[in-house]
């Protein structure tokens, strides 16, 4: 099956974990993924900023290595991550902001590639909604 | 054809960008000229209130974005009467939306191939 999913809640919370467990699960399935998108709070999961105590889930850093690992399409929305100060090399200069708090493998994009995505899979599965 | 897409939008337009970003959703999806639904529930209801005054909580008014939702060709727009009477809803700022029992909000989120609550 084709999964799309959509993540909205920030890197520390519990549904960001089970989001990120649900998308190995997926993959273990045989499943596919057909985008990750981060909206809302979720694009806090996409940030290079965070830091995470040591005794503790680093979320930020199990999503890059597992979307790098099985070479998969993290979007992050744009609008939704400049009003949360989370902005790549590009947008950082547009705006100039000295803090670069993304960057490969997440790419930044609009809401069309939620659309896209969800036209492309047979479910999209949300994580972290209200 | 196309995937249907409901959005179930649940937050006070004043409690956080999340009703706004519930709706660049919808609008997102009436440009690209796909099937969309929106569903006002529980405290989402309250974006519909006439006569709001966001420059006196010092927000952007979000009833703009709201009326332009006929011209992005959003026409599926529903509000749970349930909701709205529990808050002391009376006239609602958008006439397009419609009433919709409790009990059929099952049958709605049935008819659309995928769900976004926010």
């Amino acid at each position: 099956m084709k999964f799309a999913i959509a993540l909205f809640s920030a890197a520390h919370a519990p549904s960001s974990r089970r989001a990120l467990l649900f998308a190995q699960a997926a993959l273990a399935g045989g499943h596919e993924i057909v985008r990750l998108f981060f909206y809302q709070d979720g694009v806090f999961n996409a940030s290079d900023a965070v830091v995470t105590p040591q005794d503790e889930q680093d979320l930020p850093k199990q999503w890059r290595a597992f979307i790098n690992e099985k070479q998969l399409d993290g979007v992050v929305c744009i609008a939704a991550a400049l009003r949360r100060g989370v902005l790549n090399e590009e947008e950082a200069k547009r705006y100039q902001r000295e803090a670069i708090s993304l960057s490969a493998p997440w790419e930044l994009s609009g809401l069309g590639q939620l659309h896209d995505a969800v036209q492309d899979a047979d479910r999209l599965i949300c994580f972290g909604g209200a | 054809m196309a995937k249907s897409l409901l959005i179930i939008s649940r937050q006070s337009p004043w409690s956080g960008p999340g009703a706004r970003e519930a709706l660049d959703i919808v609008l997102a999806g009436g440009a690209f000229d796909l099937p969309i639904g929106l569903l006002f529930l529980d405290d989402g209801v309250l974006q519909l209130a006439a006569g709001q005054n966001a420059r006196a909580v010092q927000q952007k008014d979000l009833s703009a974005n709201l009326q332009a939702l006929p011209m992005f060709g959003v026409e599926e727009l529903f509000y749970c009467a349930e909701s709205a009477n529990a808050r002391g809803l009376g006239k609602l700022s958008l006439d397009e939306a419609q009433p919709l029992a409790a009990e059929h909000i099952t049958a709605l989120i049935d008819r659309y191939d995928q769900v976004i609550t926010l």
